[in-house]
């Protein structure tokens, strides 16, 4: 093969490799592009065109999204209020025990702790799906179905229960040498100040991505809340989406479109301020075998 | 000196308290395993094995719900439908995240870009927004039906037809491949050149390079990310209850969501928890295969 010849062959392979990027890019990010658009639309206009830029722009839908509540108990912002209101203790929360735990495993040897790890590990592959009818009993007894204060989506949390992060925190503590505990312990320190003051600000990477991920599984998260928030005026965004969708079916789209895109907008926001520790985060996780 | 005489002197609490360290910092996970895994796990077996009703409690012991579930026809074509479901979106979901990974591995310009764009499905998938977008998408004039027609095709009303509801809401997952596909990046990322160099002087076509280099290299994250969206799909529950509601006529009711209707629609706890037992049971048959199965196909440099 001549040089010439495997330059053009190479420019080829180049052009296959942009133009393949760039259509499934765009498969992918149309549907959210769309949405963008048909939150600007009329409602006649929604279903007729599949372009995203709208001929005639309106923020009625906008306006229906911010203004009309559901069975005049809950509002977009009172929703707002009441996701953040469990989601942010939650975050703090899961960090925090996670890392307590993670140290727990990681950095201490004594009886029984290879034991108590093989457990953890296999709490990763138990389904949810299996404690939810125990845990709902449970909550039940406790009084805390419809708590105002959210206890069954929180509490659990200060707990360690988020096993995935304790895994992930475990792993990443591995990485940082022990000399440096070491010479802390030789200086005076004790376990817990070796913890706060070396562990974690080496760690800071890794708890942010943490955070960042249960932030946005919690606010993702719908099973929870549709189990345990029954009173409307307590409703978190998910399930006030979800009503407010079959509610409305059928007319008020661009409303119910709008209503669900001001609801991913803070999750947006945090993921573009932050993208690099999220991608980071997954990539630097568990995949060791 | 001070500090050898001083542990000398100290109790035999305070020396277990010494040996023991770690286990105060695992007091809460401890505790939290007992109360909020083990407590659960064990009792939703008990009830598996009852005719536990919310409100009636138990009457009745035995192994009625599991003979229910494998002789009833509701049950058996949630098991089906929830096979199907991991069976589409587990090998699509991979094959894609592998196939754009491998692209965006040639050195690509603004591959950061491309990584964003595709890893938005991911993080935004789950949400209810995202299903009130599907909907959206996938009505019977939806986006897709008034593209359709363009071409002069005249689309199905998507969700309203038994076979295709199912595979909308496998379409659902296979858009948010970004997760697997950054892991798969990641791991293509640490194949060494040297490698491909080697197989090009020996005159490897790029395809079999693939073939013969990066998949066995890569053969751990493809074994991780197998386990891992297996489980996530026998669990699968907001796309159905959130999209189609299970219909039509039951032909997305997946296991969560049917465990789900029968804990909380029907009250009838027992048999929720036995067909929840059933999932887990196939879902832990599934990774033992997997696990089992390593040996043979996954290399593990170290």
């Amino acid at each position: 093969m001549t040089p010439m010849k495997l330059e053009t062959r190479h420019k080829i392979a180049r052009f296959f490799q942009y133009f393949v990027l760039i259509v499934v890019g765009f498969v992918m990010i149309y549907p959210l592009l769309w949405m963008i658009g048909a939150t600007f639309k009329s409602n006649a206009e929604i279903f007729t065109s599949i372009g995203f830029i709208p001929t005639n722009p309106t923020l009625d839908g906008y306006i229906a999204a911010v203004t009309q509540n559901y069975g005049g108990d809950i509002n977009i912002w009172r929703a707002f209020l009441n996701t953040y209101s469990y989601v942010i203790p939650k975050v703090i929360f899961t960090v925090i025990s996670s890392v307590i735990a993670a140290y727990g495993f990681s950095r201490f040897k004594f009886k029984g702790r290879d034991v108590l790890f093989s457990i953890m590990i296999s709490t990763l592959f138990l389904p949810q799906v299996v404690l939810n009818v125990p845990q709902y009993l449970m909550y039940n007894t406790f009084g805390w179905i419809n708590s105002p204060l959210y206890l069954p989506l929180w509490v659990p949390t200060l707990f360690a229960t988020e096993t995935y992060f304790v895994y992930q925190l475990v792993q990443f503590m591995r990485s940082i040498p022990h000399d440096l505990d070491e010479a802390a312990s030789i200086d005076g320190c004790g376990p817990v100040k070796i913890l706060y003051k070396i562990i974690c600000p080496m760690l800071s990477p890794s708890l942010v991505a943490c955070g960042l991920f249960q932030f946005m599984w919690s606010c993702n998260d719908f099973m929870g809340p549709l189990l345990y928030v029954t009173t409307p005026t307590k409703y978190p965004m998910s399930i006030f989406v979800k009503l407010s969708m079959d509610g409305d079916t059928g007319f008020n789209w661009n409303r119910i479109l709008a209503l669900s895109l001001i609801s991913i907008i803070p999750q947006l926001i945090v993921f573009f301020a932050a993208q690099d520790a999220f991608i980071d985060g997954i990539a630097a996780g568990s995949v060791k075998g | 000196m001070s500090t050898a005489s001083a542990s000398v002197r100290r109790s035999p609490f305070k020396k277990w308290c010494d040996q023991n360290t770690g286990l105060f910092f695992l007091i809460p996970w401890i505790l939290g395993f007992l109360i909020f895994k083990f407590y659960p796990f064990a009792s939703s077996l008990y009830y598996s094995f009852t005719d536990m009703n919310f409100f009636k409690g138990i009457r009745e012991y035995g192994i009625m719900n599991y003979i229910d579930i494998f002789t009833e026809k509701e049950t058996r074509t949630a098991l089906l439908i929830t096979f199907k479901y991991a069976f589409i979106t587990v090998p699509l979901k991979l094959v894609f995240a592998l196939f754009i990974a491998y692209i965006l591995n040639f050195k690509i310009k603004f591959v950061n870009l491309f990584r964003t764009v595709y890893y938005i499905p991911s993080i935004l998938g789950g949400s209810v927004a995202i299903a009130v977008l599907w909907r959206a998408l996938f009505r019977d004039t939806g986006v897709i039906n008034t593209l359709l027609s363009f071409f002069g095709i005249q689309g199905p009303d998507w969700l309203a037809d038994r076979t295709w509801a199912l595979f909308i809401i496998c379409l659902l997952r296979v858009w948010q491949f970004g997760s697997a596909m950054v892991l798969f990046l990641a791991a293509l990322k640490g194949v060494s050149v040297d490698l491909y160099e080697a197989a090009t002087i020996d005159g490897a076509s790029k395809t079999r390079q693939f073939f013969s280099i990066t998949v066995p290299m890569i053969t751990p994250v493809i074994f991780y990310n197998l386990v891992t969206q297996i489980a996530q799909a026998f669990q699968e529950f907001n796309g159905p209850y959130i999209i189609t509601g299970g219909g039509p006529r039951n032909s997305t009711t997946l296991v969560a969501l049917l465990v789900y209707n029968y804990a909380f629609k029907e009250n009838e706890m027992g048999m929720a928890c036995a067909l929840a037992w059933v999932m887990f049971v196939i879902v832990m048959v599934l990774t033992v295969i997997a696990f089992s199965s390593q040996k043979h196909w996954v290399y593990y440099a170290d």
